[in-house]
């Protein structure tokens, strides 16, 4: 037996979320194996064998450039069929979930989301997931011998392991019928740091009072190397691009480090940032309830700290 | 056109969240209860295409016990023309999928929120579309039906995504797919009477059982850095949070 991961790429390479799960694959102990769907670079290929695949499958088919959920969830079945795999592990990702619920169905799998850390062995095969937006956890028994796993962010370290892994092209049957939804364009943020992926996000409210001034904030993000965001007011009037509203309707974050401005911290915003490692808050009103939920506070005007602190970070380096 | 609507039975967003029963119980004490927010946004967008559309119909589906009666109601009064309530606790997302796809063969359109807020899984739109064989996509922002095609928006990581398909579908909303409705007193009270069927679930044996839940540790305290010191703020982040 052996566990399946797909790999996701975003621009012919690997997204971070998926090398994560190579991770978190490596960790449950049994031999893995990696999916490549569509094009990609060899050097990015290479790099799953570091983190511990010891096999890839590459479909390098242009039809699966791409990311259509009814093929690559029709792949990925063959896949764990002819690998003779017992569990898939998915991130999380607009592609990424449907695929692994997909897949469950076809495999008549036991199908968890939002899986937090690794399995427990001891009492069943148990996962942890993360439920009411964050707001609790649940433990789950996946009783099926056939598991589909979607992890969210940090659910496993990412750490190298060393390896080389063997490339294997892989060429599926890919069935018409599948096809059933056509991708016309995308329009994508490129060169841009992923908001659900970014280890610091500084995320501005409407106490930034108007989009003309969102540019001190991406002055800060971009000393940070951090990804920006916003509530959801500032995304509904348009300041901001709604792919960056964050909260419980909104991109659930979970960074190492996430930066509020001028945010009140309504329950349905903490929702969505929850999972950060260190929350610091600027904010003008020392009552906003979003001191509650942070670790670092300071009670100042945003256009009076925001320069200060992009300049403190830079004079830091 | 027919339209079936999902909708979950959730704890209003502000709800703080407690278990009972050694935590293998959510505690309902004092949580009001909601249709949930994204599928409030798919019930909207129903409405207003059988506003645009003579003939269509609207039927809202839940699978939950009797307490979700009254959050069904609600859907009723916001304009849905029938209701089916699957009776059985809806415990995991294979389950509800299969109980729901059982119900909605011969309807067009079948749309849901992108997720419940409770158990915020996204994938029960996936497991219906692929249940019952037909294109599922989700977040959709827009969606806009011309004839048997059916044009959508959807969002994805740092953008969004043009996508097209056609029609019978399955579809996960969000916003700004439509402007959330409020029901009005004719509403209220025409929903009184608009038929709401019982049906009992089809026997599945489930692949997932739960143990137990869990609330996250508390917080500690926030150390406040003064305005005048924001450089404090770096050496704490850098020594002592280490997260720079
Ligand atoms: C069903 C539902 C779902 C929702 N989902 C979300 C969600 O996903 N995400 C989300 O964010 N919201 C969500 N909301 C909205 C939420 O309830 C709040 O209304 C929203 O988060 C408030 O945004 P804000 O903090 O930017 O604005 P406000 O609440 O107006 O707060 C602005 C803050 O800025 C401060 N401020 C003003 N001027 C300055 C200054 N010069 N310097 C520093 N600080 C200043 C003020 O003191 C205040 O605390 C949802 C609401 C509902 C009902
Ligand atoms: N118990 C339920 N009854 C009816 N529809 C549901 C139920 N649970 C979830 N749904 C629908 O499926 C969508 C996705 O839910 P989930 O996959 O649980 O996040 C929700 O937004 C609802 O439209």
């Amino acid at each position: 037996m052996s566990t399946l991961v797909f790999i996701e790429t975003s621009e012919r390479k690997i997204r971070k979320s998926s090398l994560e799960a190579v991770c978190y694959a490596q960790a449950m102990g049994k031999p893995v194996t990696a999916i490549v769907l569509g094009p990609a670079e060899s050097t990015e290929i290479q790099l799953l064998g570091k983190y511990g695949a010891q096999k890839v499958l590459h479909a390098s088919d242009a039809k699966l450039e791409k990311g259509i959920s009814q093929v690559y969830a029709s792949v990925l079945a063959q896949a764990m069929k002819d690998e003779n795999a017992d569990v898939l592990v998915l991130a999380n990702s607009s592609l990424g979930t449907p695929v692994g619920a997909k897949v469950a169905v076809k495999a008549g799998a036991s199908f968890a989301s939002n899986v937090v850390d690794l399995p427990t062995t001891a009492n069943g095969f148990v996962i942890r997931t993360s439920i009411y937006t964050g707001k609790a956890f649940a433990h789950v028994e996946l009783k099926n011998q056939k598991k589909v796993i979607v992890i969210r962010k940090n659910a496993a370290e990412l750490k190298e392991v060393g390896g080389t892994a063997q490339v294997v092209n892989y060429s599926p049957t890919l069935s018409d019928y599948d096809f059933n939804t056509t991708i016309l364009s995308s329009e994508k943020a490129t060169g841009d740091i992923l908001l659900p992926e970014a280890e610091i996000v500084v995320s501005g409210g409407r106490g930034l009072k108007g989009p003309e001034h969102w540019g001190l904030l991406e002055e800060l993000a971009k000393t940070l190397h951090a990804a920006t965001g916003c509530s959801k007011p500032v995304s509904d009037m348009g300041w901001r691009p709604h792919h960056e509203h964050v909260g419980q309707t909104g991109v659930k974050v979970a960074p190492q480090l996430y930066i509020a401005i001028g945010i009140s911290g309504a329950i349905q915003h903490l929702a969505g940032v929850n999972s950060s490692k260190c929350i610091v808050v600027i904010n003008k009103d020392a009552d906003a309830p979003f001191f509650k939920a942070a670790d670092y506070g300071i009670v100042g005007d945003a256009f009076d700290i925001i320069p200060k602190l992009t300049s403190a970070l830079k004079a830091a380096k | 056109m027919k339209i079936l609507v999902c909708i979950s039975h959730v704890p209003d967003t502000t709800s703080k969240i407690n278990f009972v029963e050694n935590n293998t119980k959510f505690d309902t004490t004092g949580v009001q209860f909601i249709i949930g927010p994204y599928d409030d946004y798919a019930l909207a967008r129903a409405i207003e295409i059988k506003e645009a559309t003579p003939g269509t119909t609207v039927t809202v589906i839940n699978v939950g016990t009797a307490e979700t009666e009254p959050t069904i109601r609600k859907a009723l009064a916001i304009g849905a023309d029938d209701a089916i309530r699957v009776n059985a606790e809806p415990t995991d997302s294979i389950f509800v999928a299969a109980q729901i796809a059982e119900r909605a063969k011969g309807y067009d359109l079948i749309l849901m929120g992108r997720e419940s807020i409770d158990y915020n899984s996204g994938v029960v739109h996936a497991m219906v579309g692929e249940l019952l064989g037909l294109p599922s996509v989700s977040p959709v922002m827009k969606l806009e039906i011309e004839g048997t095609t059916v044009k959508m928006t959807r969002e994805i990581e740092g953008g969004k995504e043009k996508v097209e398909a056609k029609l019978p579908l399955v579809a996960g909303c969000q916003e700004p797919i439509a402007e959330w409705k409020i029901p009005n007193m004719r509403g209220i009270m025409s929903a009184r009477t608009k038929p709401l069927k019982v049906v009992e679930a089809t026997a599945f044996s489930p692949l997932a059982a739960l143990q137990k839940f869990e609330l996250p540790p508390a917080k500690g305290a926030v150390k406040m850095i003064s305005a005048d010191n924001v450089a404090e703020l770096v050496t704490r982040l850098k020594t002592e949070a280490k997260v720079l």
